[in-house]
Parts: structure tokens; C-alpha cells; sequence
């Protein structure tokens, strides 16, 4: 068997890494600080396996390329930061109505507008959720290591093909420039998951067939005769005004996602089952947040810290129960308090004290210590 | 056209202290451009290396009102403010005899790619504008990566010269025709060594009544892997091998500005370029014969059209 590799790898080369094991073959980007290494790294290493590179025009041209190249059957790619997310909106609604399994990274930079390009920020976890109009299901992973950044990559295309809707991928600059020694994984060794292919008569195929709750998906050229649109469509895809038809399909795409939260949840608990006082953090500032909790424990506090892997769906559960357990969650976040929103929705006793920097610097560890004696 | 004597007295818009690196062809270009106004100037800029490089807070290099917004839309923030100078002159809060000209600057990624969509809506609502396209062939701001105007066979980091692809593998854009297509007044190309040329062309493009472009040849030694003290050296070779062609369309006629008494062979301009190392291996001798024969083309089809009206 071959060995792991090891590597010194930026998390943006991870994040490469991670959609090449994962099997995308396609990638379609425009440049944009802090994220444009992953369209660098695809360029030199797609061609390489066969798979197709492309730049485009524009920020809407590369979302809109990797729909594409989806619906025709290839795993698809394309990544981004600040701006370039708020381009992309658009068509991440489109792919979520029309239920295309696509993968889109945001680095997070300082915002709003053209903001901080070469600063960290944690300021769209609310636009990945709801930055295109209307009601919709969004995933999103969150890693907090370089070596987490190829595994959720990989778990956010299996994510994509199983669910056939978009996945975000969501880390801030911090960890999207960092380096890192990270094993590659071996060939077998993570799951990697193929969307489901159409096997029945060509006759009886029907892209949004309300029998499933997720449709197999027939790649375009494959024999199967079927239409894809943004409008509110009936089973075989063609655009519908009844009633009926778009609330059966409007609340279809929300549920298969809501009735798969156990699957698509994933959290990281340290010194949670005696804790007293709580941590709620992810991407860098999780690793500011560790390092803290640690501290805590050396000076008898009992700290702990809950780190979603997932952020969307929002981790409901998880909060609620810790809530009940704790005086206080603390949620240090480099935005304005997008996460305190909802762990102070989900939130039944305890205190939630948000800790917000958008100066462009990290949360340090001290800023996090400070509060946590603060509310021991 | 004013002399250079009278140029040099002129005042300087664009100071120094910039960031923009040794070398950079933008300064240059921007100030003959501003030199040309000669009055009162608003000037707008796309995201790129002349905006970032310009305005370092808490400095500005501007000694005129200046607007970044995006990356994609200089053209569509410039139609805004000439608009609102045309409504206020109309309701006397600006003098009828102030004369305001209104610039706005772009890379060629932020013109060429992702603005060319307010590029053209500004044209085809005819904006009383001038629009300066500074052409270094790549979104170096960003980091080298390709862009639709940058060279065929260049190395970037998006199409990289290796084993499958030796660098970009498409032909650059037209863009000064695809300008002209919209029936302006006033479209030219231009570069930087040759400062007679782009101010006149700047003065026309700035008198015209209606939207104007200039898409001016900007060497970078970031991006080209050249030398700093060289680029106004490889601005003029880009002309004088008739890969970058001086040349005007002014009401429909086309004019080429200046021809080469002797046309050089392209591989003169390309050698010393990092960008083109692997053109010269031995193996890539057909790609370079490839580019020679399209540049030859398109010189032969200017020269044809040379006078004549489009």
C-alpha cells in the first residue's frame, strides 16, 4: 500500500488537495485575493488528471461555468473571497433551486465591499446562508486547520453529490494563507461519495421526481431528456405557476436537507462534559479559543469549547443542550456578532456574551481568557 | 498639441510617492493623460494595481477628485457622476462655461474581462467620458494570473507554461474594435515611450463630444519578468514589432498612427520576457512561427484598412 504523503501545504493548496481527492474535474475561477491560490493550484494540477481548468471572465461566468460542467456529470469547483461571493450569489440560488451538486469555497476577507483583501474575517457566515434571495437549504463546512481544509473539501463535495445542492466551504484568510504539515490522505482512505445515477428507462426519468426526496441526477448527454431552469419547475424540470407544484418543491429542497441534520452536523467537543463555562468558535478563531480553554483548565476553570465543523444548518441541537449544562457561552467571532445571533436563538439558560473584532486582526487567546474569568 | 515644454509646465495630478513598482508603465500613462485635460478633471478607477497602489491610506496621490467603487464598474460610476454634473449645470449649480472632463482608468482585467459589460453600457448611452484601459497584459495586482488580453503562448499563473499547456493558448481580445464597434467618436491605441502620440491622442479623445477610449500598452516588470530600467525599452518594442500597433479610429476612420520604417522580428520583443522563456526551446519554435504569422496578420489587415472608413 502507498504511504500518506506528508507536505508542507497552505491552506489554500489543502483545499486543492482535498477537491482532487474528492474527484472534481473541473474547476472554473477568477482571480481574487485572499482565495486566488486555489484557482493557481487547479491550473497546474487539473490538466495533469485529465480534468478541465478554466478561467473566466468574471465572478458570475465561474459559478455559472461550474453548474455546467455539473449538470454534464463532472465534480465542479470554483472558489472565492468578499466580492467575489456577493457576485456569486445569483447563481448560488439557481444552483440550490435547480439542485446542482457544486462546490464553491469563500475565503473570508475583511468586508463589506472590496474591505480588507489581505485580511482575515469571519463576516459571511450569514451571507452563506442567506445572501441569495428566497427560501433555500445551505450547507456549510468550516474547518480550522490546514489539514481540515482538504477533509471538509472532501466532505463538502460528498455533502454536494449526496444532497445535489451547492456546499460552501467557508474559512477565513487566516487559515487559507497559513502553512501547515498535512498527510495526504491514501486513495480509499476518506469516503468519497458519486452522486446517484439515473438507471431507469428514459421514458420514466424525471430530474425532481417527487417520489425521491433527492432525484437521481442524469448527466446532460447521457439519454435522458430533461429540463433545467431557475424557475419554479413540476418533476420533469419545465416552469409551473400552479400552486400546488411550486409548494410541493419549494418545501421539498428545504426538507431533504432539514431531515438530514444528524448526517450533516459535525462537531468537535474538548473539556465539555464538566464545563461550567463554554466556548462556541470555529475557522482560526477555534484555535485562539483552544488555547484558551486550556489555559482556563491550567488555572481550575472549567472551560470547554464546542467547535461546529458545520455552521449551516445552524447546530441547533448541540447549543440547546450545552445551554442547558452552562452558565455561559462565550462566541468570539471576527465579525459583529453573525454566530451570537443564533447561539442566543438556541440558547435556553445560559448567558451567550458575544467577543467581535473587525479590525482585520485575529482573536487573540488572551481577549477569549479574559471573558471566560470573567463568567466562570 | 501642446509642446513638451509646455507639458512639463503643466501641473501634476498624479504625484509621486506612489507605490506603484519601479518600472510601472501606469504613472507615466496616467499623467500624460490628465496633462491632456488641461482643466478640471474627475477621475474614477476599476480595482487594480492603479487604485491600490495610489491610495495608500493615509496618503492619495490624486490632486483631483477621485472615485474607486468595484472592480467591475469604473464605467458605470463614471456615467453616474458625469450625469449628475450634466443635471447640475442644467439647474445652474455649476457654471454653463466650466468644462469638466471625466476619466476613468482601468486594468485590462477589470476592463477587458469582468467591466467590459459597464464598459460597453457607457458607451452605448454616450456618456461625455474618456475611458484609459492601462494594458499589462495579466491581473497583476492579484499575482500574474491571465487575463483575455494577455498574449498568446504567455506564462501566468493561471495558464502556466509546463507539460500540458505552454502558457495561454488563446488568442488576446480585440478590444480597442470591439470599443470602435460601438460607433464612438473617438478610440485609439497608444503607448507610454511614445508621449507625443498618446497626447494628442488624449487631447482628441478628451474634446470629442461623447464617450472616448484609449487602450495604452503598460509594460510590467512584475508580470513580464523584466527588468525594471527596460520597460519604456519593451513598450517600444511592442510597437515597432507591430504586435501593439498605434493606431486611430476617429469618426469611423481608421488611421494608423505610426508605422515602423523597419518592422522588427517579434522575437526581439519576447526574448527578453520571463513570460516567453519557453517559447524558445527548440519544441516550441511552431508556436512561435504561430505567433509571428498572426501578429504579421493583423498588422497586414490595419494596414489594409489604413485610411479607410470602418
Amino acid at each position: 500500500m502507498a504511504e500518506n504523503k506528508k507536505k508542507l501545504l497552505q491552506g489554500n493548496e489543502a483545499c486543492v488537495e482535498g477537491a482532487l481527492y474528492a474527484g472534481c474535474r473541473f474547476y472554473a475561477g477568477y482571480p481574487i485575493t485572499p482565495s486566488t491560490e486555489i484557482a493557481e493550484g487547479m491550473s497546474v494540477r487539473l490538466p495533469r488528471v485529465g480534468g478541465k481548468f478554466i478561467q473566466m471572465e468574471d465572478e458570475i461566468a465561474s459559478i455559472a461555468a461550474a453548474i455546467g460542467a455539473s449538470i454534464a456529470g463532472l465534480k465542479s469547483l470554483t472558489a472565492t473571497s468578499g466580492p467575489g461571493f456577493s457576485l456569486k450569489q445569483e447563481c448560488l440560488g439557481y444552483a440550490c433551486l435547480a439542485e446542482i451538486p457544486l462546490v464553491v469555497v469563500n475565503v473570508m476577507r475583511g468586508g463589506p465591499s472590496t474591505g480588507y483583501p489581505t485580511g482575515p474575517s469571519q463576516a459571511d457566515i450569514m451571507q452563506a446562508k442567506w445572501g441569495t434571495h428566497g427560501d433555500h437549504p445551505v450547507i456549510a463546512v468550516t474547518p480550522s486547520y490546514v489539514q481540515e481544509i482538504l477533509s471538509e473539501t472532501v466532505r463538502a463535495f460528498n455533502l454536494a453529490e449526496k444532497y445535489r445542492t451547492p456546499v460552501i466551504v467557508l474559512y477565513d484568510e487566516i487559515i487559507g494563507h497559513m502553512r501547515e504539515p498535512v498527510t495526504i490522505p491514501a486513495p480509499g482512505e476518506l469516503d468519497v461519495v458519486d452522486r446517484e445515477k439515473a438507471t431507469c428507462d428514459a421514458d420514466d426519468y424525471f430530474p425532481y421526481d417527487e417520489r425521491y426526496e433527492i432525484a437521481p441526477l442524469a448527466p446532460f448527454g447521457a439519454g435522458y431528456r430533461f429540463h433545467v431552469t431557475g424557475l419554479n419547475h413540476r418533476k420533469d424540470g419545465f416552469p409551473t405557476n400552479d400552486p400546488r407544484q411550486i409548494d410541493l418543491n419549494n418545501r421539498r429542497i428545504m426538507r431533504k436537507i432539514d431531515n438530514h441534520r444528524e448526517e450533516i452536523w459535525k462537531n468537535e467537543e474538548t473539556f465539555l462534559e464538566d464545563a461550567e463555562v463554554a466556548v462556541f468558535t470555529l475557522g482560526s478563531t477555534a484555535r485562539s479559543a483552544r488555547f484558551a480553554v486550556n489555559k482556563a483548565r491550567e488555572a481550575g476553570i472549567k472551560a470547554g469549547l464546542l467547535r461546529p465543523l458545520t455552521i449551516w444548518p445552524f447546530p441547533d441541537r448541540a447549543v440547546t443542550e450545552l445551554s442547558k449544562r452552562v452558565k455561559a457561552i462565550i462566541v468570539p467571532e471576527m465579525n459583529l456578532g453573525q454566530m451570537t445571533l443564533e447561539v442566543e436563538r438556541c440558547s435556553k439558560k445560559a448567558d451567550v456574551i458575544g467577543i467581535h473584532r473587525v479590525d482585520g486582526e485575529p482573536i487573540t487567546p488572551a481577549q477569549i481568557l479574559d471573558v471566560i474569568k470573567k463568567h466562570k | 498639441m501642446a509642446t513638451l515644454k509646455e507639458l512639463s509646465k503643466q501641473d501634476e495630478l498624479l504625484s509621486g510617492g506612489h507605490r506603484l513598482c519601479a518600472g510601472c508603465g501606469i504613472p507615466p500613462i496616467v499623467r500624460l493623460v490628465l496633462r491632456a485635460a488641461n482643466g478640471p478633471v474627475v477621475a474614477t478607477a476599476a480595482t487594480g494595481c492603479l487604485e491600490v497602489g495610489t491610495t495608500v491610506y493615509p496618503y492619495t496621490s490624486w490632486r483631483i477628485p477621485w472615485i474607486h467603487s468595484a472592480f467591475e464598474n469604473a464605467a458605470a460610476t463614471i456615467s453616474g457622476v458625469e450625469t449628475a454634473y450634466r443635471v447640475l449645470k442644467k439647474r445652474g449649480r455649476i457654471p454653463q462655461d466650466k468644462n469638466i472632463k471625466f476619466v476613468a482608468f482601468g486594468g485590462d482585467g477589470g476592463t477587458y474581462d469582468i467591466g467590459l459589460q459597464a464598459l460597453s453600457g457607457a458607451l452605448e448611452r454616450g456618456h461625455n467620458f474618456l475611458y484609459v484601459c492601462y494594458d499589462n497584459g495579466a491581473y497583476m495586482n492579484t499575482g500574474i494570473q491571465r487575463s483575455s488580453a494577455t498574449p498568446f503562448t504567455s506564462n501566468t499563473t493561471t495558464s502556466p507554461a509546463g507539460e500540458a499547456i505552454q502558457g495561454k493558448q488563446e488568442w488576446r481580445k480585440d478590444l480597442t474594435r470591439i470599443v470602435a464597434a460601438h460607433n464612438v467618436p473617438y478610440a485609439a491605441q497608444a503607448s507610454p515611450h511614445n508621449w507625443a502620440d498618446l497626447s494628442k491622442k488624449a487631447e482628441k479623445a478628451l474634446k470629442v463630444s461623447g464617450p472616448s477610449f484609449l487602450n495604452v500598452m503598460s509594460p510590467c516588470p512584475l508580470g513580464w519578468y523584466t527588468k525594471s530600467e527596460d520597460s519604456i525599452k519593451w513598450a517600444k518594442l511592442s510597437v515597432d514589432t507591430c504586435y501593439w500597433p498605434l493606431y486611430e479610429i476617429e469618426n469611423g476612420i481608421l488611421k494608423v498612427t505610426y508605422k515602423p520604417k523597419e518592422k522588427k522580428p517579434l522575437a526581439e520583443w519576447l526574448k527578453p520576457q520571463g513570460r516567453f522563456k519557453h517559447l524558445f526551446r527548440p519544441e516550441n519554435q511552431h508556436l512561435l512561427e504561430k505567433f509571428q504569422a498572426r501578429v504579421d496578420l493583423e498588422w497586414q489587415r490595419l494596414l489594409d484598412l489604413d485610411g479607410k472608413r470602418l
